[in-house]
């Protein structure tokens, strides 16, 4: 059902039937005669506005996973656990629901499973190693990173080890990466009723970027019967809220798709702005898709509320001081013309929100302000 | 309490006092100076006061005297001449019953210098020293005999036919041998006990032996008995100190509950104290007159107060410099209450021989540890408890010297933390190996990794091309400049920095030596370099709960101006500098420093009449202040040993760092 998760970088795989949905939505674009014409004139001058760049752009994606694969494949030539470890990976990965996160948990419990060794400690080195190759093999995915570190802590981290028995210290093990791997699922489920408190009748509700958690927050707050509307900016070059806008109307869920520019024209009308994340970081800001920034800057300079919903296991380790400040992960983007080469095009593709522009965070550990992120994150790891 | 403090008018010797701006109290005025420090008086009898004859002046009193265990002085004094001398040791003694006097009657005792260690809670004053009847009741012929001449720590030669009579006194709570003494004894337990009586009993019921509660009761009676006779407090404490004279038995006031035997006693004492550890110690306020002469009263330092004081700042002390340094100096040989590494960290203190704070805790940490291995636990004390006041009059000196940093604040209660949780079986040797290591892990562990694990750290954060802008000296950012410099990044540093220490130059010196691209402007240049920079790196004297940086003067400004435009605030601090109170502003909690050093400009001739204006213009202040307050919105990013963390968190570092430190 999900093709796109705000980190799509991972998701690539999906992209490949996505194309379809893109020209479900190529529609409205062509077909509203209400376009003024200046904007007419600027498209045909520009080729901007253009109804084939969802389809380029996905093409390009592709590309990209093209690369990928490859890239992984010779990992997995380098050494044979790893060859399993992201096999098992992709496989829990294809599960659609699933987020790379939990797959990774998911994978690395597999690996505990599989594992052949006859010590806690070997155990415990067999497991590292596949989480640091989960990691390196997506360097990006903030999530991905901080899922397999959390697991980690969160496996070894208990008494197992003391066990004398070594099948009993496993089992333990496994059946705590079991825990983890269910605390994850769940995780969307009970921040989706978390959230319920905030969304009232009558509210509109900006979304940007298309994230599983906010989209279960949508869904569960219009099975309660609430009545509310949702904007969605169009979030290029992915058309990330194309796809949502879709999602939400086959809710019947009132629904307006937006420019990414036109977000301040229409903050006037917004109650509150909902984010996913890519990752949560330890300041408390968040790192999301590329425009989550600006967007939580208009609001906060008009004292609309900015909520962010993730999971635990997205938080991370990480302390970026400004946009510059993190492994840049990079995409290509068309703009459906040709650019000369003397032109730089900015490729990033998320940006770095700081806490003060955050009013409050839904996890699945509760409603935290930004500041208690890190105090969960310290107390998790020293 | 005030009208019981009426009472002890005490005859006027001389006037000597703070002379602010600000009339002095008539109530302290009425009191005897005693601004000149026991020790030094003792010691050099040229002093005015030690010639008055104080012996005379009130009936001559012996009760415990100083914080510093400058008693042996007394005691020299007095195996000399076994007959009560009116001479310094008097003094000292006279001194000594004067202190005490004040802390049983003042308002606030636990609010005291050093409040962990007085005895700050009536409940536990009289069950220690009802305990402590109980002991020696039991010990005290065997203990005579055993130690013929060590029985306490001094005056023993003098003492040896008195001591069951001292050991009353001492533990101020008599059987009632002699009438006298189970007046003065009863008296001050009254003091202590009649008004929360029934508090205390309840609270000790629980806890109390068998032995114990009988103690209580004996000592309660002798309270009454003491009740009927007549009861003017000063004759009490006059009285109270007298079989104290004929035994010449000078004793540190906190040593008046001395340990006890029974262990769950100890316990008891220990939870107490660590109640009382939990609750911040209010600072010294140095324009509350009265404490500020009963602080004054047990100095080890001569410290003359300045005569121009900023309004705004009459609570922090502010003294004269460079006078007292030859006079403490020239004592080095003499004065036994400090032991000498402390001393000589002490005047490194006061010199600025020593500065950073790192380099200061260190100083003290290790003077401590020489300080602990040259420790001999006197007969009949507990180690737990002497050391504690040991270490105390120690903290104490070091505090007349220079006010102590908020780290070294923290660094000691972990030393008292370690003292307080030692093995009671362990014996002394053990206890002091076991403490040194202690330190020494502090030392390494909190300091010197936590300076390296910060280095690591704060280095991810320096990318290349990048312009990193510091602030006077700080050895952390120095060594993380220096590192990743050493790793091959390419960047260049602004070294901002400003009048009157210019430490600023130090580091530039440093850096430039080692090959750094560096900058070098004075504060007043800050809203044009900083353009430039796009990292502000600073180091930090504490960090408070509300994330408030305390930091040397002028940061505040560089993070303000930093986060005007906005760049980020990068504050290096290793977590045991991080404190548990809260800071609001830079007024409440800082230190002056000289404020010549202002008035002085280098380039400045020195004329007749510049220095005329300088001196005697009664309406010019000089404002030197060390530190100011820094609010966490101007900080992005704090980088302790517990890696990078918003200055939100501290909370939660202070909290679970208190929790490793109990456990350490």
């Amino acid at each position: 059902m999900w093709r796109r998760s705000p980190s799509f970088i991972l998701d690539e795989r999906r992209s490949s039937n996505s194309p379809p949905m893109a020209d479900t939505t190529r529609g409205p674009f062509q077909n509203s005669d209400s376009i003024s014409a200046y904007y007419q004139t600027r498209a045909a001058h520009h080729g901007v506005i253009t109804s084939d760049w969802l389809a380029q752009a996905q093409a390009a994606v592709g590309g990209v996973s093209g690369e990928e694969q490859s890239l992984s494949s010779d990992n997995q030539l380098g050494t044979e656990k790893s060859f399993n470890v992201i096999e098992e990976f992709n496989n829990w990965r294809k599960q659609p629901d699933l987020a790379e996160a939990v797959a990774a948990i998911r994978a690395l419990a597999a690996v505990i499973r599989a594992s052949e060794a006859s010590t806690m400690m070997e155990l415990e080195i067999e497991l590292k190693k596949a989480s640091d190759t989960l990691k390196s093999w997506d360097k990006t995915s903030i999530s991905l990173t901080a899922g397999c570190d959390l697991f980690i802590r969160y496996v070894t981290r208990t008494s197992a080890l003391e066990y004398e028995d070594f099948n009993s210290a496993k089992s333990r093990l496994l059946e705590r990466a079991e825990k983890f791997g269910e605390i994850s699922c769940k995780a969307r489920r009970i921040i989706a009723m978390l959230s319920q408190d905030f969304i009232f009748d009558g509210c509109t509700i900006l979304v940007h970027g298309l994230s599983r958690v906010v989209l279960e927050i949508l869904k569960t707050a219009a099975q309660n019967n609430k009545l509310f509307r949702v904007l969605c900016t169009e979030g290029r070059p992915d058309g990330t809220g194309v796809l949502l806008s879709s999602e939400l109307s086959k809710l019947d869920i009132p629904v307006k798709l937006l420019l990414d520019s036109a977000v301040a024209y229409s903050m006037d009308e917004v109650d509150m702005v909902f984010f996913g994340a890519d990752g949560v970081v330890e300041s408390g800001g968040i790192i999301n898709m590329m425009g989550t920034y600006q967007i939580a800057l208009v609001a906060h300079s008009m004292n609309k509320p900015v909520y962010v919903a993730a999971e635990s296991y997205k938080f991370a380790r990480l302390y970026p001081l400004d946009q510059k400040d993190m492994a840049p992960a990079l995409r290509p983007i068309e703009f459906g013309v040709k650019i000369p080469t003397k032109v730089e095009v900015e490729r990033s593709a998320r940006d770095y929100t700081p806490p003060q522009y955050l009013t409050l965070l839904f996890t699945d550990l509760g409603v935290l302000s930004p500041s208690v992120v890190s105090d969960e994150l310290i107390q998790l790891y020293l | 309490m005030d009208t019981r403090r009426g009472a002890l008018a005490v005859p006027k010797v001389r006037r000597v006092g703070f002379f602010t701006s600000i009339e002095p109290p008539p109530e302290s005025s009425q009191r005897p100076n005693r601004s000149q420090s026991g020790p030094v008086e003792a010691t050099t009898s040229s002093s005015p006061l030690s010639n008055s004859p104080s012996g005379n002046l009130i009936s001559p009193v012996l009760i415990p005297p100083s914080r510093h265990h400058s008693d042996n002085l007394t005691t020299r004094v007095a195996a000399a001449a076994p007959v009560p001398v009116p001479g310094p040791a008097a003094f000292r003694r006279y001194l000594a019953q004067d202190r005490s006097l004040l802390h049983v009657g003042s308002y606030n005792p636990p609010d005291s210098l050093l409040g962990t260690s007085t005895p700050s809670s009536n409940g536990e004053f009289s069950e220690d020293s009802a305990s402590l009847f109980g002991f020696q009741r039991s010990d005290s012929t065997k203990l005579s005999a055993s130690f013929p001449n060590g029985g306490f720590d001094l005056t023993l030669a003098v003492r040896a036919p008195q001591e069951s009579e001292t050991k009353i006194a001492t533990a101020s709570a008599s059987e009632g041998k002699k009438k006298i003494k189970e007046y003065l004894a009863g008296k001050s337990e009254s003091v202590t006990t009649k008004p929360q009586k029934e508090k205390e009993q309840k609270a000790l019921k629980d806890k109390t032996t068998k032995a114990e509660r009988r103690a209580i009761q004996e000592a309660q009676r002798a309270a009454k008995a003491a009740a009927k006779g007549e009861g003017s407090r000063r004759a009490d404490e006059s009285g109270r100190a007298n079989p104290g004279k004929a035994t010449k038995k000078p004793q540190p006031k906190k040593e008046r509950l001395p340990v006890t035997s029974s262990v769950s006693e100890k316990t008891a004492v220990a939870v107490e104290k660590e109640k009382r550890m939990d609750v911040p110690q209010t600072l010294m306020q140095y324009d509350d007159r009265s404490r500020v002469d009963k602080a004054k009263r047990r100095a080890v330092v001569e410290q003359t107060e300045s005569k121009n004081k900023v309004e705004l700042f009459l609570h922090l002390p502010q003294y004269e410099r460079g006078n007292q340094l030859p006079n403490l100096s020239s004592n080095f040989f003499t004065l036994d209450s400090i032991h000498h590494a402390v001393y000589k960290v002490g005047l490194q203190h006061l010199a600025g021989d020593i500065s950073g704070d790192n380099a200061r805790c260190i100083a003290m940490l290790q003077a401590f540890q020489e300080a602990i291995e040259d420790y001999i636990t006197p007969p009949m004390k507990d180690l737990t408890m002497d050391l504690t006041t040991k270490i105390n009059g120690y903290v104490s000196f070091l505090i007349e010297c220079r006010p102590l940093s908020m780290s070294m604040g923290n660094a000691i209660r972990f030393l008292k933390n370690q003292i307080r949780k030692l093995p009671v079986n362990l014996s002394e040797s053990e206890a002091k190996i076991s403490l040194c290591s202690d330190i020494g892990r502090f030392i390494d562990e909190k300091i010197i990794l936590a300076d390296k694990a910060i280095v690591q750290h704060a280095v991810t954060k320096i990318r290349d091309g990048e312009v990193l802008l510091t602030y006077g000296f700080s050895c952390v950012v120095e060594m993380i400049l220096l590192y990743a410099h050493e790793i091959g990044k390419k960047f260049r540093v602004v070294i901002v920095d400003s009048r009157p220490n210019l430490e600023g130059q130090k580091l530039l010196r440093r850096l430039v030596t080692r090959g750094l691209d560096c900058t070098y402007t004075h504060i007043n240049a800050i809203s044009y370099i900083m353009r430039e920079a796009t990292r502000v790196f600073l180091g930090a004297s504490s960090i408070f709960s509300n994330g408030t940086l305390y930091a040397r003067v002028g940061t505040a400004c560089i993070a303000m101006v930093a986060n005007a435009f906005s760049v980020p605030v990068i504050v290096c601090c290793e977590a045991y500098k991080f404190h548990e109170r809260v800071l609001l502003d830079s007024i409440c909690s800082n230190e002056l420093g000289d404020p010549d050093a202002v008035a002085n400009i280098p380039s400045f001739r020195t004329n007749a009449k510049h220095s005329k204006t300088i001196n005697n213009n009664k309406n010019l202040q000089f404002l030197n202040l060390m530190y100011d307050s820094t609010p966490s919105e101007y900080i992005s990013m704090i980088v302790s040993d517990y890696g990078m963390i918003p200055p939100t968190s501290i909370p939660v570092i202070v909290r679970e760092y208190r929790r490793e430190h109990l456990l350490l």
